[in-house]
């Protein structure tokens, strides 16, 4: 199991857009994947479960990865999150 | 069945096609208890799957014709369908309390819609919209009915709703949708204004079409007289086709036109403009031969979004608005929301009469830092072409020196900036307010310019609700109450050396036209579509002879007086 934090530098928070390929790139790795934010576990997979959590721009939020291709997962969510200048 | 239906005549044209009802089917259902929930959950996957076949159809046809950008919504709802979290709450609610699908969907999504409806932020509010809509997508799959899908049509089409909002307008393809008939609204409502920009042919008004009609039937529509055919004969088609081949001939007469400047029989000037709502009307713009833009509605730029738009944002679309008219005047209305036009970010306060309530200037200066942003990006904007900026339903010179001088603090911002402004905008009003056309003489000392908008004006001379049906008959442009105000106007300005113009509903009609010459009106703002016919009505027209009928007109006691004064005068003086 690996973790680690992020902050959200998205001027729109992670809602919208990066909220969609957020679960996008998720859901290409068999890995369980979770979001911690506020005390409050989601399923990165689901999108509902993602926004309902309304993160703003500024937060910090821990991902959570367990499963056999979480080496691979953590690699690919920190390179969405780099590249589309979503959190850091 | 009837063989016709009348309605009113909204965007000339006459148009072939099946009906598509943009109509929602029957999705109730009972909650039942079920014996086999493996079955169950087996039907529930396959409406999943339907669905999903569905939208991403749809997403690709969309992308296709319109772009990634309004497909992006059909990405979100995809994702919505694929939510583990979600359809693993469906499963367990049909396996553990044995529910039918229906009612196990229903109740899951309903707990999400309220969790999302409760959340501060209105983008996250939208957001519930979008699980009602998938909801209601895969709930139709279970019941075994279809959901209209205007992005799908993929044959000639005529539409048929109750009403068209903003957005399904948005979908409309023109290659496919060969015109519209709805049930409710009026010459000015928003589905008649976007068929006039849109160029194809619409009735509105006609009550009984969504129920008259059937999914497929075959319909002819007559855009000139605001006629429906319903399952035409042979014969009955013989003789439409003729009528449009003859439209088509007169269309391409009109648009040898397209270059000239407008000037009457007798060597008198006058400017053609159009009335645009977004960049993507620039083009029908110039193609009909707009000498200029002479309504640029911003409020769309609002509407369409479900935030308020940046200054980055509106800056870009000036921008082509700007660049795509080639120094030819563009006129830009600040922000004219409120009355009939809601912005559900903006959370105004419900009002007993929105039309004389919190609307347009009034609004901005309410919204004070909306206001600024807008007149910030069109500043900025203002070096990319030639800029006019015309503000929205002043009723007092307070009102207009206010906003002026909020305008000037934000140039003066910007200069400071360092970055450059336009030196020479014309800053004018518009005309809707009784107030102000009485008080036009001291107005056109300050003002540079200004644009009569009729629709407004009308209503509030004779203060009847253009929304409401039954008081539609006060709407009267030939009265000759309006005509003393629109010279009372155009004197105003002339006596100043500034001009007058008009971008209601009015400027366009061909009958309002000789009266409007005659008034001495100088520029003419109109729905794209209008303009070639327009300036070939003009050249044919006798400047002096208008003026005389005008001075009559003005004389006379009714609309019907007037009326009968053009039908005899103007074709004697053709």
């Amino acid at each position: 199991m690996i973790t680690r934090q992020f902050t959200i530098t998205a001027e729109v928070g992670l809602h919208a857009r990066p909220a969609t390929q957020l679960v996008q790139e998720a859901s290409r790795y068999s890995s369980h994947i979770e979001l911690e934010y506020n005390e409050k576990k989601v399923n990165v997979k689901s999108i509902m479960g993602v926004m309902s959590l309304g993160i703003a721009q500024g937060a910090t939020f821990s991902i959570i990865i367990d499963g056999h291709d979480e080496e691979e997962a953590m690699k690919g969510i920190e390179a969405l999150f780099t590249n589309e200048g979503i959190a850091e | 069945m009837p063989v016709s239906l009348h309605g009113i005549a909204a965007s000339n044209g006459y148009a072939f096609g099946k009906a598509y009802k943009l109509i929602e089917p029957d999705l109730s259902f009972e909650k039942t208890t079920i014996e086999n929930s493996d079955e169950e959950i087996q039907r529930f996957h396959e409406a999943i799957k339907n669905a999903k076949k569905e939208l991403a159809k749809i997403r690709e046809k969309v992308t296709n014709e319109q772009g990634e950008e309004n497909a992006a919504i059909f990405d979100a709802h995809l994702l919505v369908l694929d939510d583990p979290e979600l359809i693993s709450t469906i499963e367990n609610k049909i396996n553990e309390e044995k529910v039918n699908a229906e009612s196990a969907l229903r109740e899951t999504t309903d707990t999400y819609i309220q969790m999302f409806e409760q959340l501060e932020n209105e983008y996250m509010r939208e957001r519930a919209a979008d699980i009602k809509d998938v909801t209601k997508r895969v709930l139709a799959h279970l019941l075994g009915e279809t959901l209209p899908n205007p992005g799908l049509i993929a044959e000639e089409t005529i539409l048929i709703a109750v009403d068209l909002t903003p957005s399904d307008t948005a979908q409309i393809n023109k290659q496919f949708v060969k015109g519209f008939v709805t049930d409710i609204g009026g010459r000015t409502s928003h589905s008649a204004i976007m068929a006039r920009s849109l160029g194809i042919p619409a009735i509105v008004g006609t009550k009984t079409i969504s129920s008259t009609i059937q999914q497929g039937d075959n319909l002819i529509i007559d855009g000139m007289n605001g006629e429906v055919i319903i399952h035409p004969t042979d014969e009955v088609q013989e003789i439409y086709k003729e009528k449009m081949t003859k439209f088509q001939a007169q269309q391409a007469e009109w648009a040898l036109l397209k270059d000239e400047p407008t000037i009457s029989h007798d060597d008198h000037k006058v400017e053609l403009a159009a009335n645009i709502g977004s960049p993507q009307d620039v083009e029908s713009a110039i193609n009909n031969g707009a000498e200029g833009i002479g309504l640029y509605r911003t409020e769309f730029l609002y509407m369409e979004s479900t935030s308020l738009p940046t200054e980055e944002e509106q800056f870009q679309a000036y921008k082509v608005v700007l660049q795509g008219m080639n120094e030819k005047p563009v006129i830009v209305r600040t922000l004219d929301i409120g009355g009939d036009k809601q912005l559900p970010y903006l959370e105004l306060p419900e009002e007993m009469n929105p039309f004389l309530g919190l609307r347009a200037i009034r609004l901005a200066f309410e919204k004070i830092d909306v206001f600024r942003t807008q007149l910030r990006a069109l500043l900025r904007a203002s070096t990319f072409g030639h800029v006019k900026i015309m503000f929205p339903m002043i009723a007092t010179l307070d009102e207009f020196r206010k906003a002026k001088a909020i305008l000037l603090e934000e140039k003066e911002k910007l200069t400071d900036e360092g970055i450059s402004v336009s030196e020479n905008i014309e800053v004018g009003i518009m005309v809707e307010i009784p107030s102000t056309a009485i008080l036009a003489d001291e107005f056109a000392k300050e003002v540079d310019f200004f644009s009569i908008g009729t629709n407004d004006l009308i209503q509030y001379t004779f203060a009847a609700d253009r929304m409401n049906e039954s008081v539609a008959y006060l709407y009267q442009p030939y009265h000759p109450a309006i005509l003393r105000l629109v010279k009372l106007v155009i004197d105003a300005a002339h006596k100043e050396g500034k001009w007058a113009g008009m971008c209601g509903e009015m400027a366009g009609d061909p009958n309002a036209i000789p009266l409007l010459l005659g008034l001495g009106l100088d520029e003419f703002s109109m729905s794209a579509s209008s303009i070639l016919q327009a300036r070939s009505q003009i050249k044919q027209l006798d400047q002096k002879a208008m003026r005389k009928l005008a001075e009559k007109a003005l004389q006379l006691q009714t609309s019907e007086d007037v009326k009968k004064l053009l039908e005899t005068e103007v074709k004697a003086t053709k």
